[in-house]
């Protein structure tokens, strides 16, 4: 079997007392949409920190396209090719769209030491961020100061930055979250075009978009993976059930 | 890049053409007094355009600024102490000394962020303004007097006032205008994205000190030039220079003009000497309304003086 | 021997005189999250306070005494008027009002008391020396300012973590909001919690008033040791700012002693008179540095909230 994109391997992280990340494994092919879901509290931020960079494990690897990104920092995994949204929007608010995802381009075009010339006039990276604006449907808001921006159009900027890396893998932290109906539709559309194109790793509280759009799904409870396998085999697995059943309200609850 | 008539341009323009015209002003007025004003007012507005470079667009609140004064003066008077008097020689020497100090002090400090840079940058001035206190060969706590002005090869003679004055002047245009091309490059894009979010500025793949790090050190190195020029100005250099109120002057000349923007620390330094002058001379005492104006402006003109001519510009 | 004793006796003293003065900064960032450059202010303030109210009153402990609560309640009446008002606002402008009110306090002291400065005299039961062990004599002053700070600093220990009222202040540094809820006049704490700081540093400002001349400008260059042991310590931590503090006023109190002498064994004699001054007075900040390069949050940071 080929290498997976992105490798986890017995990763442990622990917040005083408290071990957020359990001895997890996980492995993310090219080319799948995976999934991982579990209830509040199960250490899925954490997780997605860990693989970004932001924070750094206490024991464990993970590796990425073939190397150990372990011990990288955050700017060198993006440098890689791992891009991520984030769970609470976190743009460059006194920017526009486009510059925020003009940066993005920038930052995987070269350094950026250059002192003297117009950065906003440089066709490339203006053209590289309308084209993806336009994939996510803010074209039409590309001079728009960010905090003018709606959420939903927002979260849609999230996605259009992390494209603009040019990312072999999205890792994707709740996209829908704080979304309403039309929106989260929309939104799910969008992920149905972007898999085509790439690895993506979702987390995600809507489990009628998850069940809908992942070829795997992981079930994070307390830090660990308690089962992973297609939709199907996730939906019978009793052991998920166990641990989803307290948690009912949350499930069913989500996506008014 | 569009010059749209408003409010802030308009200033600008004024404050340009003010600054071009002062010394013909003096002339005929025969006010000489107002000349030696203006070019302590250009050189500080220099020093405070510097600043606004790492604190208005970096959002690096540097409380320690003031030690580029000093070590670009300290360049200067040691030179010609030690009898090199040629500013060809002295000038790139307290660049050059104001870009290392700023290297080193900039690599410490920035593995640190808010209220610990504030303290630390102001702690390594203190060090800095210490040791120039030890300098027992160059004046000690009393400083050092500079008996020969920099001397260009002819081509300029800094004892005249008005020449002098237009070459403050034209240090301080041409620091505006590379800061304005700075601003609005991929470097100055990577700077303020820094400063508006620095987590997402790693996520999309920017190594954030490295950045950080070299603008920390243009706008050290530019306020060395004003450290050079100053000393010229007063002909003397002494360790008070670089004392953190100094720091702290340059630090509310910035706010109180207009933080991350291009001609308000000009503003601001024009207004804050101007009171200080205006102050001093209606009583000694004039810091006790100095003080509490500074309360007040904090707790209610939000933005600076640029914040009050109205929104965004190119100003 | 004894010299060496003697000075880490001083070290001791001065460490525990700057915890006094950074106990009150570390305390007003931790709970009302405040950058109170104006800190320095105080400690001059209980300097001048004691000076003229030792000479006025004619006795040493009644004019101590006074000053102590003269600076309480400058604190809270300079919290009530202009501090409360910066709460929740960004540290910058804590920097520059605060700095306005340095500007402010220094010229008010020269308008009163003139720009000469002070001696606050010791009276003769603490001036005499103290024999501590056979042969070794301290001067009792310098003793007592250990004593008088190292109770301050149990007390202050005590207070915070063991009564009721430290309980609210620790709570309000992690809680403002809960704080608040529980329908504890959170006003009325961070005004009081503002004055104790106050207090402090007027109490370590007089305390060196006799040792050194009470002058304008006397607190700002010890403010500046104070963040240099705040970022040692790590903010907002009462126990790293002692810790900080006495390590602090030991490097500095012993390098000044001894550094000269060691110089002049390994450099000729002029290269090390030239250097020794520069570098005992860069001493402090290199140990700094070196702080920053190794634990970028402190030596003893807060334990996790």
């Amino acid at each position: 079997m080929a290498e997976p994109l992105l490798g986890v391997e017995n990763l442990v992280r622990r917040f005083g007392g408290i071990t957020a990340t359990d001895n997890l494994s996980l492995e993310v092919a090219k080319g799948e949409l995976h999934a991982i879901i579990g209830p509040n509290g199960a250490g899925k931020t954490t997780l997605i920190s860990q693989l970004t960079g932001q924070l750094s494990p206490d024991s464990g690897t993970i590796r990425f396209a073939g190397r150990d990104v372990t011990r990288l920092p955050a700017w060198r995994r993006s440098a890689l090719g791992l891009a991520r949204s984030f769970q609470i929007t976190s743009l460059l608010p006194d920017f526009t769209a486009a510059d925020n995802v003009a940066l993005a381009a920038q930052a995987h075009d070269g350094h950026s030491f250059y002192f003297w010339g117009n950065a906003r006039k440089e066709k490339h990276l203006r053209e590289a961020a309308h084209a993806a604006l336009g994939r996510v449907g803010l074209g039409h808001r590309a001079d728009t100061v960010v905090s003018k921006l709606s959420h939903g159009e927002q979260r849609e900027l999230e996605l259009a930055v992390a494209l603009a890396t040019g990312p072999q893998l999205l890792l994707l932290d709740e996209p829908m979250a704080g979304l309403g109906v039309a929106e989260s539709a929309r939104m799910v559309q969008l992920l149905q075009e972007l898999r085509r194109e790439f690895t993506i790793v979702l987390v995600e509280h809507d489990m009628e978009a998850v069940f809908a759009l992942a070829d795997r799904i992981s079930v994070l409870v307390y830090g660990r993976v308690i089962a992973c396998g297609a939709p199907d085999a996730i939906r019978a697995n009793d052991e998920v059930k166990r641990a989803y059943l307290g948690e009912q309200h949350a499930v069913v609850g989500h996506g008014r | 890049m569009s010059f749209a008539f408003n409010a802030r341009n308009a200033a600008a323009a004024l404050l340009v053409a003010g600054l071009l015209l002062l010394p013909l002003y003096s002339s005929l007025s025969g006010n000489v007094f107002v000349l030696t004003l203006f070019t302590r007012i250009v050189i500080f507005a220099l020093a405070a355009v510097s600043l606004n470079l790492i604190m208005g667009y970096g959002g690096m609140m540097s409380f320690g600024h003031a030690a580029y004064l000093g070590i670009g003066g300290y360049a200067v008077g040691i030179l010609a102490f030690e009898g090199i008097g040629s500013g060809f020689i002295q000038w790139p020497v307290a660049l050059l000394a104001s870009a290392l100090y700023a290297l080193v002090i900039g690599a410490l400090s920035l593995r640190t962020r808010g209220v610990y840079f504030i303290m630390i940058t102001l702690a390594f001035a203190q060090m800095a303004y210490y040791v120039a206190s030890s300098l027992a060969r160059y004046g000690g706590d009393d400083g050092l007097t500079i008996y020969k002005r920099s001397n260009f090869a002819g081509l300029i003679n800094l004892s005249s006032r008005v020449p002098f004055y237009y070459l403050c002047l034209a240090c301080l245009f041409g620091g505006i205008y590379l800061i304005w091309r700075i601003v609005n490059s991929r470097f100055g894009l990577v700077v303020q994205g820094l400063r508006s979010n620095e987590a997402r500025m790693q996520a999309i793949g920017f190594p954030a000190t490295r950045y950080r790090l070299v603008c920390f050190v243009i706008a050290g190195t530019m306020c060395g030039l004003a450290g050079a020029l100053l000393a010229n100005n007063t002909d003397f250099v002494s360790p008070a220079a670089m004392y953190w109120t100094r720091s702290g002057d340059l630090m509310v000349m910035v706010i109180l003009g207009g933080m991350g923007t291009l001609f308000g620390p000009v503003i601001g330094a024009i207004a804050y000497l101007v009171l200080e002058d205006v102050l001093s001379r209606c009583t000694e005492y004039w810091a006790l309304i100095m003080g509490p104006l500074l309360l007040l402006i904090v707790l209610f003109g939000r933005g600076g003086i640029m914040g009050l001519l109205g929104r965004r510009g190119d100003g | 021997m004894l010299l060496v004793a003697e000075q880490l006796l001083n070290g001791l003293q001065f460490g525990l005189l700057l915890f006094l003065l950074a106990a009150g900064l570390t305390l007003v960032f931790g709970i009302m999250d405040l950058v109170n450059l104006a800190h320095g202010s105080l400690y001059m303030m209980g300097a001048y306070f004691a000076a003229s109210l030792v000479a006025w009153s004619g006795s040493y402990v009644i004019g101590v005494a006074l000053a102590l609560g003269a600076t309480f309640l400058l604190g809270v009446v300079l919290e009530f008027v202009a501090l409360r008002h910066l709460y929740g606002r960004d540290h910058l402008d804590h920097v520059l009002a605060t700095f306005g009110l340095i500007l402010f306090f220094n010229d008010a002291v020269r308008l009163i008391w003139g720009p000469e400065g002070l001696s606050l005299p010791l009276p003769a039961w603490l001036s005499a020396p103290i024999q501590i062990v056979p042969g070794f004599f301290y001067p009792s002053y310098r003793l007592a300012i250990i004593v008088v700070a190292l109770a301050v600093a149990l007390m202050l220990y005590w207070v915070v973590m063991r009564t009721r009222i430290g309980m609210l202040i620790r709570a309000g540094a992690s809680n403002r909001e809960m704080i608040g809820a529980l329908g504890i006049n959170i006003k009325l704490l961070y005004t009081l919690v503002f004055g104790l700081g106050a207090a402090l540093a007027g109490l370590a400002g007089l305390m060196q008033a006799p040792i050194l001349t009470v002058q304008i400008g006397m607190g700002e260059n010890i403010l500046i040791l104070a963040f240099v042991i705040i970022v040692i310590g790590g903010i907002g931590s009462i126990r790293g700012a002692f810790l900080a503090a006495i390590f602090v006023g030991m490097i500095d109190t012993l390098g000044r002693a001894f550094l000269p002498e060691l110089l002049r064994k390994m450099l000729s004699s002029a290269a090390a008179s030239t250097a020794a001054p520069a570098i005992s007075s860069m001493l402090i900040y290199l140990v700094m540095a070196i702080v920053l390069v190794v634990r970028p949050e402190g030596l003893f940071p807060a334990s996790k909230r």
